[in-house]
């Protein structure tokens, strides 16, 4: 006869799916919402989805770290409150610019902000845990829900981004699976500290140190899919380009910085057992993959695409950080996210508000350098917020990108590694060079097409503005929300650990 | 008012973006007001400022991120005040002498040299070197502006040049300051990265050795040095005569500054040990420029070579590990700000009237102007070093200075007074004396009203400090003497304690 299982409902913990739950819940009244009543305005939708977003983060705010649930299955951690606030309030950052003056199609549909939420949702599982399994179905779930997001634009390079990440995603699936099948095969658990565990008292028998390195291996093929990394980041800059701006912006912050703490949980456990041909291969990614993707941004005629590469160039400085791997690099990369966030969701925000139906500008691309010539001459403003975006994105000091990229930097040179400062230093160098591309043409050049405010502030809304002033006014005046804004992950990071 | 040092730095701040606002027609009145007002206020610190005290001045201590050891520090000594000065000084001239005619876009123009001035006054004010940095690169960001929107006809590659040249440099410095925090933090187990602290650190030579490197690629490339002076030929060539002022009045001496800010009392033994390295630099670039000076063609490009010249003189003074060469280059410091400053206006303001520079189209002109050629030939004097000018207190200290170091040294870098004499005697023959050559020149207009106001509180400046330069040398002597004294304190080899020759020694010695 079969023992009973006995489950307390205490040891379930069930408060830890709470913010999930909220996501989840949110989506699903959406949709009921649609199904009692057509043809509601898209403002509802955004109004509803921000404030789910909210109450999510309220329920976020509620923990202060390292509670367990669902049989240790649930770890809300220092890692997962941080990642979680930071990811939030990116959503609230985005969902408004929905609301341009001109219509969109993917926003008509209410199922746009249900994936999101379900999309958020599975974010969530994916930081919040210490299991391989959950970890895996929080990626396919935000994933599937974000292609959806990305093809619902409608248009011929949408569908191709679509497909194109989508094609990508499931490969780098199956390497997640992998590489986590070979950790289950070495160690007899899913757990990461069970994992380590295991592999501490293992590491030295014969043979297990490469298959530990094969499986490292795969996962970090896996994560330099999802982080872009090279050379592994080909997908980006055409998804970039066929996702509609502010998605292309929400994507290069909120699903990177959940891989990054998911890549900071796997491969620091690495670099904690002393397996150093993991460290050696993150820095040798990294440093590729902000070299490369500088270069390449050097050559790019759109905008967008330096962006996307852009992007790129700054995954691969945070990527560095998970091989330094102490405390203060971990800080270093919520630091850097936190306020990159601000300043590239801006970046982004402003190729929205002049993105036209149609493809006035250029041939192939919505907005190629010409279409920003000469901006000072009519649109004063609008240049010198995306000129100041542009400088911060340089590293400009005091702007908001300069604390983090000074925090990575210095926490380099604190485990000795200055070869990687001046590494570091040297790509914020080049970067200036596509950066101030932008701000030539915007403030040095004559105007060479018919440029006027209408072709230019073509979508501008009430919204956009707030997101574009709120987003300034942190990317300014960001030297007075360091302090706080460290303090709170430091404090984070060291209860959980890392 | 002890909060006089914030008030200079956002002052200008707060009055370049209220700018925005005002009309056009009325920036320049707008932007010689504010400037003037900033002038003064400046002037004011000066006067209350306490010339026997050799330490920091008018403090200023706020923690901003206190994790990590950054604030908002800020003070002054005799090394800085007059640098201050100067900067306040030339921004407000540098405002007067602009041409509303000739300018479009006034109101842009205004607004970027006030934040160009906030900038300049928080380099030299700022006690945290973070802060330092901030306003370091933020300087970029006006020139740039400057160079490009208002420059000649590659003025774009030549800002780009400008920006990337610096960025690149000062990002290594950046590491180094890093580096420079963590071993404090190593020793005291503090993150800072306020100045006054970190000379209290006691550094390994080896290590000093790398920092100086560090940092010194970062002032290298702005001062700039040898290798790396291919940018300033072709911002100069490039940028308006405001441009070209402040970049030659104040902008290269951050560099120079970051030296003796930086350098010096941080790694006094790094210092010494590359004193050879750092002249053979210099020498070349006195040598060199000054050579590559008498073969342009173009009057501008004379006076940016000759600019290049005699920042090499100021190197080698910060270098000479004694007062007398110290306070020699600080002072030279101003003296090269007000000098190529004013000849920059001059050449400027020939420029506005016939649209060329070229020597080859000018001849005769003292006998059409009469007014211009003096003045012009008030500053040339001052900037070969003539005797009861601003150019030879300086310069004459700096050679008497380093005499000390190594006399084979200055008297190579004293024929560059001579080469300085030859070209900027032939320019000012070729141009200005004989009979008037082209017809052209004939009908010009002396100076009115705008540019005499302009320029002649330089020349006033320029024979009054070359007369009775002693109430600005004390005060630089008075810090520059503590200055030496504490590196004398903290050197750790016994070459450095002899190169590094504080008055205290001097005096024991007799």
């Amino acid at each position: 006869m079969l023992e009973p299982v006995k489950i307390s409902l205490e040891a379930l913990n069930l408060a830890t799916l709470m913010p999930m739950l909220i996501a989840i819940a949110g989506g699903l009244i959406i949709l009921t919402i649609d199904l009692i009543k057509d043809n509601l305005h898209k403002s509802l939708y955004v109004m509803l989805t921000i404030l789910i977003i909210l109450i999510d983060l309220g329920a976020i705010l509620g923990f202060s770290g390292n509670e367990k649930g669902f049989f240790d299955l649930m770890l809300i951690d220092g890692l997962a409150v941080v990642t979680q606030v930071i990811i939030l309030i990116a959503s609230v950052l985005f969902i408004p610019l929905a609301l341009t003056s001109k219509r969109f199609h993917e926003y008509s549909y209410p199922e746009f902000f249900a994936l999101f939420l379900f999309m958020l949702a599975g974010l969530q599982f994916m930081v919040s845990s210490n299991n391989l399994i959950l970890i895996f179905i929080g990626l396919e779930t935000s994933s599937l829900a974000l292609y959806t997001l990305i093809a619902l634009h409608n248009r011929a390079n949408s569908f191709e981004a679509a497909v194109k990440y989508f094609t990508m995603g499931a490969l780098a699936a199956a390497f997640f699976t992998m590489g986590s099948a070979i950790l289950y095969g070495l160690s007899g658990s899913l757990e990461l500290n069970q994992i380590a565990d295991a592999l501490q008292l293992r590491l030295g028998d014969a043979g297990i140190l490469s298959l530990t390195i094969g499986g490292a291996g795969f996962l970090l093929a896996a994560f330099a899919f999802k982080l872009s990394l090279f050379p592994f980041h080909t997908w980006a800059p055409d998804v970039y380009e066929g996702a509609s701006a502010p998605l292309a912006g929400f994507m290069s912050i909120v699903p990177k910085l959940v891989a990054f703490v998911v890549a900071m949980r796997i491969f620091e456990m690495f670099i904690k057992l002393n397996v150093e041909w993991v460290q050696m291969a993150i820095l040798v990614l990294a440093v590729i993959t902000m070299t490369l993707a500088n270069i390449m941004a050097l050559v790019q005629e759109d905008v967008k695409r330096m962006l996307a590469y852009s992007s790129i160039s700054h995954a691969g400085f945070v990527m560095a950080a998970i091989a330094i791997a102490t405390t203060k690099a971990n800080s270093a990369v919520f630091l850097y996210y936190g306020l990159f966030m601000f300043t590239n969701i801006g970046a982004f925000t402003m190729l929205w508000v002049s993105r036209h139906k149609h493809k006035i500008h250029h041939a192939r691309f919505d907005h190629p350098y010409e279409k920003f010539a000469g901006m000072i001459h009519i649109m004063p403003m609008a240049a010198v917020v995306m000129a100041l975006f542009m400088l911060s994105l340089a590293g400009v000091p005091p702007f908001s990108v300069f604390w983090g990229k000074i925090y990575i930097m210095s926490s380099a040179v604190d485990v000795g590694m200055t070869w990687l400062a001046i590494v570091m230093g040297l790509n914020s160098a080049i970067s200036a060079y596509y950066y101030l591309k932008l701000i030539v043409y915007m403030f040095l050049k004559e105007p060479t097409t018919e440029l006027n405010t209408a072709t230019v502030y073509y979508n501008v809304s009430k919204p956009l503005m707030t997101i574009l002033g709120l987003t300034v006014f942190v990317t300014v005046g960001s030297i007075f929300f360091v302090d706080p804004l460290l303090e709170y992950i430091t404090q984070m990071v060291q209860v959980s650990g890392y | 008012m002890e909060h006089i040092l914030s008030i200079l730095i956002f002052f200008p701040l707060l009055a370049g973006i209220l700018g925005f606002v005002v009309d056009k027609g009325s920036a320049r009145a707008y932007g010689i007001s504010v400037a003037a007002v900033e002038f003064l206020l400046s002037l004011w610190l000066w006067v209350s400022f306490d010339m026997n005290n050799a330490d920091m001045q008018f403090s200023e201590f706020i923690p901003l991120i206190s994790q990590f050891g950054i604030s908002y520090n800020l003070g002054i000594d005799g090394i800085s005040l007059f640098i201050v000065l100067m900067s306040t000084m030339i921004t407000l001239i540098g405002i007067i002498s602009l041409d509303e005619e000739k300018i479009d876009n006034m109101k842009n123009m205004i607004v970027s040299l006030l934040f160009l001035e906030m900038t300049m006054v928080g380099v030299f004010v700022s006690l945290d070197a973070i802060m330092f940095y901030l306003f370091w690169e933020l300087s970029l960001v006006p020139m740039l502006y400057l160079i490009g929107a208002w420059g000649g006809p590659t003025r774009v590659y030549a800002a780009v040049k400008f920006f990337l040249y610096t960025f690149a440099g000062s990002l290594i410095m950046l590491v180094g300051m890093l580096a420079i925090a963590y071993l404090y933090h190593l020793e005291t187990s503090v993150w800072t990265f306020n100045l006054l602290d970190w000379y209290q650190l006691d550094l390994s030579v080896n290590l000093q050795y790398w920092l100086f490197l560090a940092l010194f690629i970062g002032f290298a490339f702005k001062v700039p040095m040898f290798p790396f002076h291919t940018w300033l030929p072709h911002a100069h060539g490039q940028a308006p005569t405001i441009g070209s002022v402040i970049l030659a009045a104040v902008l290269l001496k951050m560099g120079t500054y970051g030296f003796v800010r930086f350098s010096l009392p941080l790694f006094p033994d790094a210092s010494v040990e590359m004193i050879p390295m750092v002249t053979v630099l210099s020498i070349i670039m006195i040598i060199y420029t000054a050579m590559v000076a008498f073969a342009q063609k173009d009057m501008k490009q004379v006076i940016a070579y000759s600019s290049v010249s005699h920042m090499g003189i100021i190197m080698i003074g910060v270098f000479a590990m004694n007062a007398e060469g110290l306070t020699g280059s600080i002072f030279q410091m101003l003296s090269h700000g007000m000098v190529s400053g004013a000849l920059f206006l001059l050449v400027g303001m020939i420029y506005e009237r016939r649209g060329t520079k070229l020597m080859s189209e000018f001849g005769g002109l003292a006998t059409v102007m009469p007014v211009y050629a003096t003045i012009f030939g008030v500053m040339l004097m001052a900037s070969v070093g003539l005797p009861l000018t601003i150019g030879f207190v300086g310069e004459f200290l700096v050679l008497l200075g380093f005499y000390e170091v190594s006399p084979m040294a200055t008297i190579i870098a004293g024929t560059s007074i001579i080469i300085g004499a030859i070209y900027m005697l032939s320019l000012f023959k070729n141009s200005f004396f004989g009979p008037v050559t082209n017809e052209k020149n004939r009908g010009l207009k002396d100076l009115n009203g705008r540019e005499l106001t302009a320029l002649l509180p330089l020349v006033a400046i320029v024979v009054w400090l070359g007369v009775y330069p002693k109430p600005v040398l004390d005060p630089i002597d008075n810090s520059v003497q503590k200055l030496l004294k504490d590196m004398e304190y903290k050197a750790r080899t016994v070459e450095a304690k002899e190169t590094i020759i504080s008055i205290q020694r001097a005096k024991e010695e007799k």
